[in-house]
């Protein structure tokens, strides 16, 4: 075993994982949890020993097959997409732990069916942060997707309704990106990522690479759920069972971000994006701030915590959009920083979700009253997580907001300077008004006659240790934007 | 789609004695025919899709003259999940197992480590492998697609 | 017109991809039958599929099979075979379109069960009571 392999291995464990799961989870359950938490802690150590290599050594990349490429896949092993792969593989593991309890009483008897989607599901995303071949990233992204829909399909009542919309505009998505890859295609005649970016500045700009630009952006702001595109996504994530809204919510939206960030830097050279047209990123800036201000506010006017949660995931894809494309350093080190943080935030805030769901039964608003009380380790989390998404320091949240605010002050676009303001204090009232029901009302009409207890320890321990990791992340924010953030940016921006 | 079940048996569609018959006799010939494509796939056109799909559309020909309970005697439920299964394994693991021996990921002339053929002859033997495997879990997905859709869900039934 | 009608006819196979694409579209988007809707990602995604194959096709190309000893012997002028490789490509497109279109039946199949029929407006009727 050589360790030059060892990206690989982090994909292909849970990947050969998922079909031993469904062989020998369908004859005895004891088999599935042992598998699942194994392969993806196996992931987890792996990736953080593939970073390590990274911040020692530097990038490298790396071809399938052993073919030179362009005839072969190439994959690239830097420093954003090893951040990425050991966050989609620690957020993967604490949200299996706790899927495996809330599995067994959302859909008893079909479990091995849930954690084979499930492992592919994390199978895809780390194949879709590592590839460095335009195609190959649709092949990934549409197995992320597919696995996804079959996830969300397997709740009660709506859910399979919601996942059918989710299908239609998931791939009209995934065609529109297609699109823009022909179109490049036929333009330059290759399908490497690093060979592109080598021959657009050769061949000039021109309306077939701009429209293929265009294409690859409005299907990749469907996949990614960027306002006013995002009609799929609170009916998707809040009817979809528990566990599968653990894993997707925190990852999906936020791969698809590091995505466009790829394809901004490793197929279109800054000079393309923010020189030769000018008006695009103010425009585009412009839409982020719109976006924010509107999610923000359709997140007052919901009832149901679940909801109000996937309202505030389109509100914060705003944010990072925006601080992609504010065009200095500052912005994008923002944008990449409440990547890492915006996972954890919202895995924290879901995995309480779940637990309360797990005893309450249902996330209304006026079946939370009192719960401070009931279940008082899981509602600090909470508070952590609300805290964190406010923005209120020294947990994580504040530190990714504070260089997306110097960022948009840099670069004089001051809509969305206000629109993060206006944002923070919305979740402020948001936040506030679940925590002033929680801890003051009194338990009133409590129709569930049994005591409310507290959690169980397979689900709280994970919502701890999040917890725990979003302060220490905030108070580490320091050494990670510096050795690792900053080097992934491309120079000259 | 049950009433769409209740319209074929009553009006027997597909239930003459010289479909029955066609089918067969058809059906050997198919599955051979299936496999051929899936062993040429590397040399000239054909591969693990298109075969998978040629054997599976064989128990699917079954299944529409006969009636599923027919087929379903043929390739149990369980049968057809572990085959899919199998196929998929076979090829993740063979792309695993060229890693593990030493190579890079699909690097097929590492396997030359542990039978020794020539890495050139290993090559095109690691993508007849991968064939099969892929092969194996297209038919296994064609056949418990059709089943599932036919059936409308509970696979007792057919059309 | 002249100009416009030469240009029609020298690329008229990116003008049928267009309109199978709109075609899709349409269907996607304006119909209000499930399976329709569905029909029309199909349509979609195949004119996709049309246009990549399509880049690789030559005036007076030969198909890309070859006997190997003559190869072998003599190499080949690449430029009166076809391009074989964007048609490999495009076979794992359409593995993907099936898969899509297989796990959307299957959801089609528990929406019939749930609420008795396919057309959007009744089972956004029956969701409103």
């Amino acid at each position: 075993m050589s360790t030059s392999n060892l990206h690989i291995y982090v994909m292909a464990v849970p990947l050969l994982t998922a079909f031993f799961v469904n062989l020998l989870g369908r004859t005895s359950k004891v088999w599935i949890a042992p598998l699942v938490v194994g392969s993806l802690a196996f992931s987890s150590v792996a990736s953080l020993v593939l970073m390590g290599r990274v911040m020692t050594s530097g990038g490298f990349s790396y071809t399938v097959g052993n073919w030179v490429p362009p005839y072969g896949i190439e994959l690239v092993v830097d420093h954003l997409s090893a951040l990425m792969l050991v966050l989609i593989s620690v957020v993967a593991l604490f949200a299996s732990v706790s899927a495996l309890k809330s599995v067994e009483q959302e859909l008893p008897g079909r479990e091995h069916l849930f954690f084979t989607l499930y492992l592919i599901l994390i199978a895809g995303l780390m194949g879709l942060v590592l590839t460095a071949d335009a195609f190959n990233l649709y092949v990934l992204l549409e197995i992320t997707s597919i696995t996804t829909y079959g996830l969300i399909a397997m709740g009660k009542g709506r859910a399979p309704l919601a996942s059918f919309n989710y299908i239609i505009m998931g791939s009209i998505g995934a065609c529109f990106y297609l699109l823009g890859v022909g179109y490049l295609y036929l333009m330059t005649g290759t399908l490497n990522m690093a060979e592109i970016s080598q021959t657009l500045p050769v061949i000039g700009g021109g309306a077939a690479v701009a429209t293929a630009l265009a294409f690859i952006l409005v299907g990749l702001w469907i996949k990614m759920a960027f306002f006013p595109l995002h009609g799929w996504l609170p009916n998707a994530y809040s009817l979809a069972p528990t566990g599968a809204a653990l894993i997707v919510a925190p990852l999906m939206t936020k791969v698809s971000i590091y995505l466009m960030v790829r394809v901004m830097f490793s197929v279109f050279s800054i000079d393309y994006l923010f020189l030769q047209n000018p008006l695009v990123d103010a425009v585009i800036v412009w839409g982020a701030a719109i976006a924010i201000v509107c999610a923000s506010a359709l997140a007052l006017a919901q009832k149901d915590l679940k909801r109000m949660l996937t309202y505030i995931i389109v509100a914060e894809v705003g944010y990072m959009v925006g601080g992609a494309w504010l065009a200095n350093s500052t912005g994008m080190t923002g944008a990449l920083l409440h990547i890492v943080n915006d996972a954890l935030m919202t895995l924290c805030l879901f995995l309480a979700a779940a637990a309360i769901l797990y005893r309450v039964g249902s996330l209304d608003f006026d079946k939370l009253q009192g719960i401070y009380r009931k279940m008082p380790i899981t509602m600090a989390a909470f508070t952590i997580g609300a805290f964190s998404m406010i923005g209120v320091p020294p947990t994580a949240g504040f530190f990714s907001k504070w260089y997306l605010i110097l960022g948009g002050i840099e670069g004089g676009h001051w809509e969305f300077v206000v629109a993060l303001l206006f944002s923070s204090l919305i979740n402020a009232v948001l936040f506030f008004r679940i925590i002033e029901i929680g801890y003051f009302h009194k338990d009133g009409e409590h129709h569930g006659h049994e005591t409310i207890t507290e959690a169980p320890l397979q689900m709280q321990a994970p919502l701890l240790i999040c917890a725990v990791a979003l302060i220490v992340i905030g108070l580490g924010s320091g050494p990670l934007v510096e050795k690792i953030i900053t080097l992934a940016i491309p120079v000259g921006l | 789609m049950k009433l769409l079940q209740e319209r074929t048996q009553k009006q027997q569609i597909g239930q003459s004695l010289i479909i029955q018959t066609a089918v067969r006799q058809l059906v050997p010939f198919v599955q051979l025919f299936g496999l051929y494509v899936i062993v040429h796939g590397h040399y000239s056109p054909g591969g693990g899709f298109q075969g998978g799909v040629i054997l599976g559309s064989s128990f699917v020909m079954l299944a529409l003259a006969f009636d599923q309970s027919t087929s379903m005697r043929l390739m149990s439920e369980r049968a057809n999940v572990m085959l899919g299964n199998a196929g998929v394994l076979i090829f993740t693991g063979v792309a695993a197992l060229c890693a593990i021996v030493g190579g890079l990921f699909l690097d097929y002339s590492a396997l030359d480590a542990i039978i020794p053929l020539g890495p050139v002859e290993w090559r095109s033997f690691g993508i007849f492998l991968v064939e099969v495997g892929v092969g194996l879990a297209v038919m296994s997905i064609m056949i418990s697609l059709f089943w599932d859709l036919s059936s409308a869900g509970e696979m007792d039934e057919g059309l | 017109m002249d100009d416009l009608l030469a240009v029609i006819v020298a690329k008229y196979n990116y003008w049928i991809y267009v309109i199978l694409m709109m075609i899709g579209f349409y269907a996607m988007i304006g119909k209000r039958n499930l399976v329709k809707k569905l029909i029309g990602m199909n349509i979609f995604q195949t004119a996709i599929i049309l246009m990549f194959v399509s880049a690789g096709v030559k005036h007076g190309g030969k198909i890309p099979i070859l006997n190997k000893y003559e190869v072998l012997k003599n190499g080949i002028d690449a430029t009166q075979i076809v391009n074989p490789l964007p048609h490999v490509l495009m076979l794992t497109a359409i593995v993907v379109s099936v898969s899509i279109t297989g796990v959307a039946l299957a959801i089609l199949l528990r929406i019939y069960r749930e609420y008795g029929t396919l057309e959007e407006d009744e089972i956004l009727e029956k969701l409103g009571k």
